[in-house]
């Protein structure tokens, strides 16, 4: 066993009346690869806080290299061997890349920037990770997984001997999964500790060495991989059986004479989506899969009036419709959980209540306001109906865990009785508890009528919750399955071999 | 030892009333107020004679009328993460559009009350159109809100002197004294005007669903959008408002002072209001805002002004003066600085104890 980096013990954080971290404890070895794992508030996101100097720990201690630390800002923290890269990357996009690797520690010559030297030492930097990248090019025109290899970068080029990976690879499709796996185990191999937090359970298997299991603020225990199984695993983050497979009810299969909510005939836009055909019946799911890119947030955004439609046409209930503006969507009972929670989905400002009623208050205009009594009502009723944990409602959303937030995004969406609910990934980002919890409740509302879209990244998540399966391919319409196909037709079809 | 007793016993009253977000404006205006007592011990006297109510406060609200009118309408605009500095420009737009009016019809033999409606809803006619021009240059044609009322900030006062023939307008006609300078049931008119806005306002977001949107806006207004909510009406609406009320206190300052001077009516009067907004607790950034707050905001810094004035001083340093001033309100309702303020105030004492 190599040599322990950075030992925390017993560290404790509260913020106001929540205890986040109580007493937990972490142990990173040289040139291993850990996963950090728990379900949304078990204090992951605490502790990696306390570690990197954004938070101070109430109580508890930071060895590093036998050393005690006590970093009081993310500097610091740097300085002392520990770099963060987060899961929304913390560069400033509007700057090159070779800006952004350096950006705080140019290199000078006669009191000046060497910009010669700053490309570079970017380009050796880049090397090591095998990128062959023009360094000149602003950041913003790279993809989000090259701007993550740049973070990565920045941190190597600081000299870091512990770096911590913070859900990197929830915007990431395969490929650039397998390409950032691939540079982490090159770091481990140059003794390199890397925390890894992720939510997909079958990441942690395949490229982690150690497993630490966080549950309500305390440390559940230090595994290895090998001696846990997925389903321990799970039980060991959430503390009580979850039935890991579940989802669609094959005994009660959606009608196939129910009447047709939703139909796009040759729906699509230029330069997004060629044009699509797709029709959704009352009480059904229907699955939407696809890589990255392959246009399924354009479909979402098409049928929602997000972005007007170029050709084809869109009818609700068999009448025509034309999109203009969201609101001509809601008003016709469409309703979107969108992809990004935090810029398109909840108000984090606004309180619990009030994003609940949100939409359901803009369907009926500004002059229509719902009373009090029935705003409570209704709040009370979908907290607990999704069991979204909050304080009260009167709580800002922003104080919220990531999968309380996408449940008071749906409470929203379902407060307003829609005739479809178009989810795009929504359960990316959110502990597997919260996970079962909003698909069961979708599932029971699709059975009561509700017609479905679960577009998701997850290709298992498809065929066992789908009535059916569509597929995208390069911005078209590759295929449709049924409901229950082999999840290898589903990769198959999804990355258009045979 | 007396004084620590009764500490002990007044915090939680005393906590809840300074958790307040109107807490710390209205205790600035009344530390203000005070302080003018004591260069002029007579300074808080209310006097009703001949059927009118007369005293400095009746004067601080009125003078600070057209600044609450501007303040309100900016206090919706930054809540929806908007700007607009074109105030000053439009108020002296409102004004000699009015003037105008007047000049013309009562140089034509009108007589009577016509002339004054016809000179307010002209002057609020162009000042809403200035609001919606602001607006449009926002919502649609996306400039940065700034940089959209900047042009009318900057030209508005070139289309006042169109309209003003590049002279200063006087107003030869006693009824349209009565807006800035009449008295209804011993009061100010100006303050039934302040008043009438205040609450309609107050009613149209409290009542309807408006404020709640205006928050979401404010807040986030991409999540606004897709929830459903008409964000881009909503906003061209408020910029529109803002004109409306820019063109009300137009009204109110040319009717005071029976002229309108394109050049100078309402000049830097938008940093005032924004400065009204800030002092006030609204967020610069949007969202969290507050109109009774913005209402106290623009009496302090007539209060303010008032005060500098009452305690002579030099009228070339003045503004230096005003400017210290607002850094210490400003400063004072920072929590920041409280804790820091208290932390200075607290460690002596206990050293003591």
């Amino acid at each position: 066993m190599s040599a322990v980096v950075l030992h925390a013990q017993g560290l404790s954080k509260r913020f106001g009346a929540t205890r986040a971290l109580d007493g937990a404890s972490l142990c990173l070895r040289a040139g291993e690869i850990h996963a950090l794992m728990g379900q949304n508030g078990a204090g992951k996101s605490t502790l990696i806080k306390l570690l990197t100097g954004v938070e101070r720990p109430d109580a508890g201690s930071v060895t590093l290299d036998g050393r005690v630390i006590a970093p009081a800002t993310p500097l610091e923290a740097q300085h002392e061997g520990i770099s963060t890269v987060y899961q929304e990357v913390n560069l400033c996009p509007n700057l090159s890349i070779a800006e952004n690797l350096f950006a705080g520690r140019y290199p000078r010559r006669f009191g000046l920037i060497d910009w010669k030297r700053v490309r570079r030492e970017a380009r050796a930097l880049l090397a090591e990770l095998h990128l062959d990248l023009d360094v000149d090019m602003p950041l913003s025109s790279c993809p989000v997984a090259i701007q993550q290899m740049v973070a990565i970068a920045r941190a190597l080029g600081v000299s870091a001997k512990v770096l911590v990976l913070d859900e990197p690879t929830s915007s990431l499709d395969e490929g650039e999964v397998r390409e950032l796996f691939a540079v982490m185990r090159r770091l481990r191999e140059r003794g390199m500790a890397i925390l890894f937090v992720t939510h997909f359970l079958d990441q942690v298997y395949e490229v982690s060495d150690r497993i630490t299991v966080l549950r309500n603020g305390a440390l559940v225990g230090e595994y290895l991989p090998s001696e846990l199984p997925q389903a321990a695993l799970v039980r060991a983050m959430v503390g009580r059986e979850v039935e890991l497979a579940g989802g669609r009810d094959a005994a009660a299969p959606a009608p196939v004479d129910a009447p047709v909510v939703v139909e796009a005939r040759g729906l699509g836009r230029r330069g997004s989506l060629h044009p699509v055909d797709l029709q959704l019946r009352a009480g059904e799911v229907l699955a939407l899969g696809g890589l990255l890119g392959a246009g399924r947030t354009e479909l979402a955004r098409l049928l929602f009036g997000l972005d007007r439609a170029g050709s084809g046409e869109l009818r609700v209930d068999g009448v025509p419709v034309e999109l203009h503006h969201p609101a001509d969507a809601v008003a016709r009972g469409l309703a979107l959980c969108p992809e990004e929670r935090k810029t398109e989905g909840i108000v984090a400002g606004l309180s619990v209540r009030e994003n609940i009623i949100l939409a359901l208050q803009a369907r009926r205009g500004w002059l229509r306001a719902l009373s009090r009594a029935t705003q409570v009502k209704l709040a009370d009723q979908y907290v607990a109906l999704l069991g979204i944990r909050t304080a009260d409602i009167e709580t800002p959303v922003g104080a919220l865990s990531g999968g309380n937030q996408q449940k008071v995004v749906l409470a929203r969406w379902l407060a307003t009785q829609p005739k479809l609910l178009i989810l795009d990934e929504p359960t990316r980002g959110i502990d597997v508890a919260a996970k079962q919890e909003i698909m069961a409740e979708v599932l029971r509302l699709a059975r009561e009528g509700m017609a479905v879209l679960f577009i998701s990244a997850e290709i298992e998540e498809l065929p066992r919750l789908g009535d059916r399966i569509a597929v995208l391919r390069e911005r078209r319409l590759a295929g449709e399955l049924p409901g229950g196909s082999d999840g290898d037709q589903v990769l198959e079809l999804i990355a258009g071999q045979g | 030892m007396q004084d620590m007793a009764a500490d002990t016993s007044r915090p939680s009253i005393l906590r809840r009333a300074f958790g307040h977000p109107l807490a710390w404006p209205l205790l600035a205006l009344a530390l203000l107020l005070v302080a003018n007592c004591v260069f002029n011990p007579g300074f808080l006297a209310l006097e009703w004679r001949d059927g009118r109510l007369y005293g400095n406060l009746v004067d601080i609200a009125n003078r600070a009328a057209p600044l609450i009118l501007v303040s309100l309408g900016m206090t919706l605009v930054i809540a929806v993460r908007g700007l607009d500095i074109s105030v000053g420009a439009v108020l002296a737009i409102a004004a000699t559009v009015a003037a105008w009016t007047i000049t013309r019809m009562t140089a034509g033999g009108a007589t009577g009350l016509g002339p004054l409606f016809a000179a307010i809803a002209a002057a609020l006619a162009a000042a809403t159109l200035c609001g919606l021009w602001n607006g449009l240059l926002v919502v649609k044609v996306g400039m940065q809100p700034i940089i959209a009322t900047l042009i009318l900030m900057v030209a508005g006062r070139g289309v006042a002197q169109l309209v003003s023939d590049g002279q200063i307008l006087t107003i030869y006609y006693a009824p349209y004294a009565f807006l800035g300078g009449g008295f209804l049931l011993g009061l100010p008119f100006a303050l039934f005007v302040v008043a009438a806005v205040f609450v309609v306002l107050k009613l149209l977001l409290d009542r309807t669903a408006l404020g709640l949107f205006v928050r979401a806006i404010g807040h986030n207004p991409l999540a606004a959008h897709v929830a459903g909510v008409r964000a881009r009406a909503i906003t061209l609406s408020l910029y529109v408002f803002s004109g409306f009320c820019a063109g009300l206190a137009g009204l109110l300052v040319s009717s005071n002072v029976a002229s309108a001077d394109a050049n100078n009516a309402g000049q830097l009067l938008e940093l005032d209001a924004i400065l009204a907004v800030a002092l006030g607790g609204s967020a610069l950034t949007g969202g969290r805002f507050s109109l009774a707050g913005s209402l106290v905001g623009a009496l302090i810094i007539q209060a303010l002004t008032t005060t500098i004035y009452a305690i002579g001083v030099p009228p070339q340093v003045n503004l230096v003066v005003k400017a210290l001033l607002v850094l210490a309100v400003l400063l004072l309702q920072t929590p920041e600085f409280r804790a820091r303020l208290r932390a200075l105030v607290t460690r002596p004492l206990r050293g003591g104890a």
